[in-house]
Order: C-alpha cells, then structure tokens, then sequence
C-alpha cells in the first residue's frame, strides 16, 4: 500500500507492487476450502527481494518521519484500517521456513534465518501500531522430534537474537515473557530468558509474547496440575473449579489480555496444530498462503482488513 | 395426467441417475484414505432464510434438511464419527423465543430420528449428545436420554450432537472430575496406611505426592468427547473462520475449512473437495502420528 506522503515512486517499484494482485478485497467471501500449490506457489518463487524493496521503501519513508525520541507520534494507519477496530492480541503461527530455504536450494538455517528477519518486521508493526500483545509460535513441544542438529540450531538462534534485541526491547518500552515448557531447554537460554524477563518486566507499550517448548494441551494439564494442587491443599473447593480459575492458571496468565483477537498462520496450512487451545475460543482465524520468511507488512494489512470486516457475536446476535 | 406420468418418470430415472453417480463418485474417492470422523459448525441458518426472506424459523428447518443430507453422504461414504455443533451455551444469551424455538425444534427432530424412516435405522446409528445436558430442559433432556438408551447397542456408525456445549465448558468438567478422581484415589491408600500404623509425614506425603500428579491421560479420560477419536476434519460453513468453542482440545491438529456456502446451501462438492485435501495432506499427518506415538 502506498501512503500519499511518499514521492512519487521509481518504475521498479511500482512494478514490484503491481505484481500482487489486490486480494484483501475478497478475502471476505473467499473460499476458505484449501490453498491450492498451484496458487501458493508461483508466489513464494517469486524472489523476495522486489517485495523487500517495495516493504523497505515504505517502512524507510516512515521511519525518516518519526521523532528520535523512544515514544513516536501516533502513527497514521494504512489506508483500509480503522484504528478503533484493531485487535488487541495478534498471535501468529511463524510456518513455512524450512520450505522457503528448500525452495531456493538453501539449508533450513537459512529459512530460520530469514524468518528472524521477518519477526523483527512484524514486532516493529505491531509497536508502532499500538497492538498490546503478539504472541508468536517460535517451536512447538512436537518439534523436539525434529533432527539435532536443526534444534540445536534453533536453539542457538533463540540465544542469538535475544542477545541483540534486549537492548532495543528495552528501550522501546517492549515486555518479553516466555512460555512454554521450558526444562527441555539448554541452561543457558534458560538463564538468558529469564534476565531477559526480568529485565523487561515494567514494560507495557508491547508485550511479546514468546511460545518455546509450547503445548496448547500441556498448557491446560499444567493448569489442571496446580488446581488440583490447590485442591489438595484445600486452598481451592472442587466446586469452585470454573473457567476463570482455569484462565487464571493458564501460562498466558502474564498479560492483561490472554485471548488473542486474531490468529494468523503462514504458508497456507488450515491447522491450529496445538498452539493456544483454550484461548483460541473466538478467536479469528486468518490463513496467509505466503511462508513466513515472505510474510511482511502488506500481508499484515491484508489480515487486519480481513480482521476488521468480521462480525463477531461470540454466540449471541448481531 | 399422462404428462403428469411421464414428468413424474422422468424426475424418477434423473434421481436414480443421480445417486448412481455419487455411489460412483464416493467408490473413486474411497480408494484413498477416509476421515474417520468429521466435524461441522451448522453455521448461516439465519442468514440463509434473510437471503430468501423466509421467516427466520425457516433457516433453521433447511438447516436440518441439509444435516440429514450431508449426514447421509459422510456414512456412505464411509465415514464412522460425524460431530455436529447443534448448539452452544454461548446460544443461551440469543432472545428467549428463539431459544424456545430452537429446542423445541430439537425436540421434534430429535423423536424424528427414531421413526422408522428415521437415520437411525438406515445407517445404524449410535447417538450421542454431548455437553453439559444438565442445562436443557426437563422434557429435552428425557428424550435426548431416551435416543441415547435406545441406540446404545447400534454399532454400524456413530452420531455425536453437542448440545449445549462449549470446549471451556467441557475442559472445566473434566478438569473437576479428573481432581475427585485423584482425591479419591489418594484417600483409599493413606487411610490404609493410617490404619496400617504407618506414621505420618514422610512416607504419607511421598505416597500422596505419586498419586497426586494429574497427566493428560487422566483429562482425556473425562472429556465428554472421549467416546469417539478426534476429529480428522473440521468444516465450518458461512466462511467465518473460527472455531467458536468447539472442540478446541480435539482439533490441535485437524485441517479447518471454511467454505463460504452457508449451513442449509452446503453440499456434496464441499464434502467432497474437503475430503479430497484430507488425503492430500495425508501422509504428512500420519506421519507426525506415528512418530509422536513412537517417542
């Protein structure tokens, strides 16, 4: 989307924006029935760089305009986007990296590499437009079945980019928690999350919510877990037991607003694949057929126009 | 009249045609790997009838006709676990004609199901209503019994109807369940011990610590959905996607459709197209079965 602010842009630009054919309009009535690879896939080999550039004009052009100061200016909204309407809680399944480096001949290194990148685009998104909380899907309890080699890796990403950003986190007002079952993990990312929480504990401009190890199931039996606990102790009556206390045990207990207004999953998988169970009750679901490493402000837009023309009843009528 | 005839022979030999060919179609399809169960959200019925400017009861009558339909294409198919969102708890909170409307509306259809020409007895039905049937009223919750005693037997294929029903709702009783489960569990063998003249402390508290850890097993056990295997496909019709508190803990790894046909407009190419992506991402689910039971 080009913002009326921006010069009048170069040819290839404009012929790299064009390429996209304009889908959010009919995101509303589409045919949710599958993502066909014919439809997925001319996308994704279409090299990333000319959307890059496109993203990267627009988001330089941007930034030229703020302050230097850590607390910008209310930010002007993409065209199509109402500020009053905008979720809350965003929480992401972060799908397709592996795909991404396999289609352009790379290791799977590569697509956890560039799905970084594409993490860090969309934290700044969110922060800027003033969405509380993001709550990301960065690796599944099932994905320690993966390779070794490949854990390791992650592993070691995880260390690696929490490393460099705690400074940025800091000064942007952004609050990082961790959730997820976290013994399986090396000790020293363990010792580094937990500084890194407690570093970023005061801050509410954006809360980024990070799912390590995370089990949606696992998340309600540990919440069964310490209300029988409470139970045994007498702390708790049986009787007692209801959804509040349920809620209130459950990891996303370390924000203000646990249940995410909308669920986007990339690299047009249908599935929730065991991410948030209980908090994903009226959640909206939205299915990006781009893989994450191509996922970038322009899809974003396209999920929050979907996101904004919902009707949401929550059982009850219009 | 002899056009009469003639129409009426003509409209005869076209739906023989017709089902000859979907028995075709489903045999096609049938020599690859069938869902075992699938899951609906009835959702549209309302906006169906303002579509047509029917009457809004209107919606939800074809909202039945298309369930008996679209139920009637699952079991020949071969598909053993139909669940069908019938209604939420949230569904409580719509107006209290409506509510009436609804139940009563079940209410008829639920005795329909056993008639003679009922779907109970064309495919063997065993029926199951699942929710906290504690919230319907006296006369539903003796005929939901009543189907439930009367088809316990049938074997052949299996119906489960959520009403009311919601996933937080179901999560919390077995939740309950599963912790007087285990206070009962633990109280048998520490009043054994205490008999026993076993000292308190140490050995009480280590045998309590054992007994009280609580593991997915023992949720799973108390989920009102235990009676069947998780759902294999999720279709939600009216092109909302979300899941609305259904079956959150069984979908983890469901594939979800939303088609955007309404609930009384969905038919047999639905079904069909989603099948058809079932077995296209076959081999990968299995696979991540397999290896998540072997480890």
């Amino acid at each position: 989307m080009l913002s009326l602010r921006l010069p009048i842009p170069s040819e290839s630009v404009l012929a790299s924006v064009m390429q996209r054919p304009p889908r959010f309009l009919n995101a509303r009535n589409q045919t949710h029935l599958f993502c066909s690879p014919t439809l997925s896939e001319p996308k994704a080999l279409q090299s990333s760089t000319p959307q890059a550039t496109a993203a990267d004009v627009v988001t330089r052009e941007e930034e030229e305009e703020l302050n230097d100061g850590t607390t910008p200016p209310e930010e002007e909204l993409p065209e199509g986007l109402r500020r009053e309407l905008m979720p809350k809680h965003v929480a992401v399944i972060m799908d397709g990296n592996g795909r991404w480096a396999r289609q352009r001949g790379l290791p799977p290194g590569a697509g956890h590499r560039a799905g970084v990148e594409s993490l860090k685009a969309l934290v700044e998104l969110c922060w800027r437009w003033e969405i509380r909380v993001l709550t990301v899907f960065a690796f599944s309890y099932d994905n320690w079945i993966r390779p070794k080699v490949e854990v390791e890796f992650l592993m070691s990403l995880f260390e690696n980019v929490i490393q460099s950003e705690l400074d940025k986190f800091a000064r942007e007002g952004i609050r990082i928690s961790v959730i997820g079952d976290w013994s399986r993990l090396p000790e020293s990312l363990q010792a580094l999350i937990r500084d890194a929480e407690e570093k970023t504990r005061k801050h509410s401009r954006l809360q980024l919510i990070v799912a390590v190890s995370y089990s949606g199931k696992y998340d309600v039996v540990q919440a069964c877990k310490s209300i029988a606990n409470k139970v045994k102790d007498g702390i708790v009556q049986v009787d007692d037991i209801d959804e509040g206390l349920i809620e209130q045990e459950l990891e996303t207990n370390c924000t203000e607003f646990p249940y995410p207004d909308l669920l986007i999953r990339t690299s047009g998988e249908l599935r929730v694949s065991n991410f948030l169970l209980w908090q994903l009750a009226y959640t909206e679901l939205f299915f990006a057929p781009d893989l994450w490493p191509d996922f970038g402000k322009d899809e974003f837009v396209e999920a929050l126009v979907s996101f904004q023309e919902r009707q949401r009843r929550y059982g009850g009528r219009k | 009249m002899l056009t009469e005839k003639t129409g009426g022979i003509k409209s005869l030999l076209f739906g023989g045609l017709v089902t000859f060919l979907r028995i075709c179609l489903f045999k096609v399809i049938a020599t690859g790997p069938i869902p075992e169960h699938i899951a609906f959200i009835m959702d549209g019925n309302r906006r169906y009838a303002k579509k047509h400017n029917f009457a809004e009861g209107s919606g939800h009558k074809a909202g039945y006709s298309s369930l008996v339909s679209m139920l009637g294409h699952c079991y020949e198919l071969g598909v053993k676990y139909v669940t069908v969102y019938a209604f939420s708890i949230d569904n409580f909170k719509r107006r209290p004609d409506i509510v009436k409307f609804l139940m009563d509306l079940m209410l008829e259809k639920i005795e329909l199901l056993l008639g003679e020409e009922g779907l109970v007895n064309q495919y063997g039905l065993r029926i199951y209503f699942i929710g906290n049937l504690k919230l319907l009223s006296e006369p539903v919750r003796a005929a939901v019994e009543k189907v439930m005693k009367a088809t316990e037997n049938n074997k052949r294929a299996v119906l489960l109807v959520c009403m009311p029903y919601t996933s937080t709702d179901e999560i919390v009783h077995a939740v309950k369940q599963s912790c007087e489960n285990k206070r009962r569990e633990i109280q048998t063998p520490v009043a054994t011990k205490l008999a026993n003249g076993a000292s308190e402390g140490v050995e009480v508290m280590m045998e309590l610590r054992k007994l009280a850890n609580i593991n997915l097993v023992d949720v799973e056990k108390h989920m009102y959905m235990g009676v069947a295997p998780d759902p294999d496909i999720l279709i939600r019709s009216s092109g909302e996607t979300r899941l609305s508190n259904f079956l959150l803990w069984q979908t983890a790894n469901c594939p979800l459709y939303s088609p955007a046909a309404l609930w009384p407009e969905l038919d047999i190419r639905h079904l069909v197209w989603a099948v058809l992506n079932f077995q296209r991402s076959y081999p990968y689910l299995e696979k991540k079965k397999q290896k998540k039971i072997s480890e």
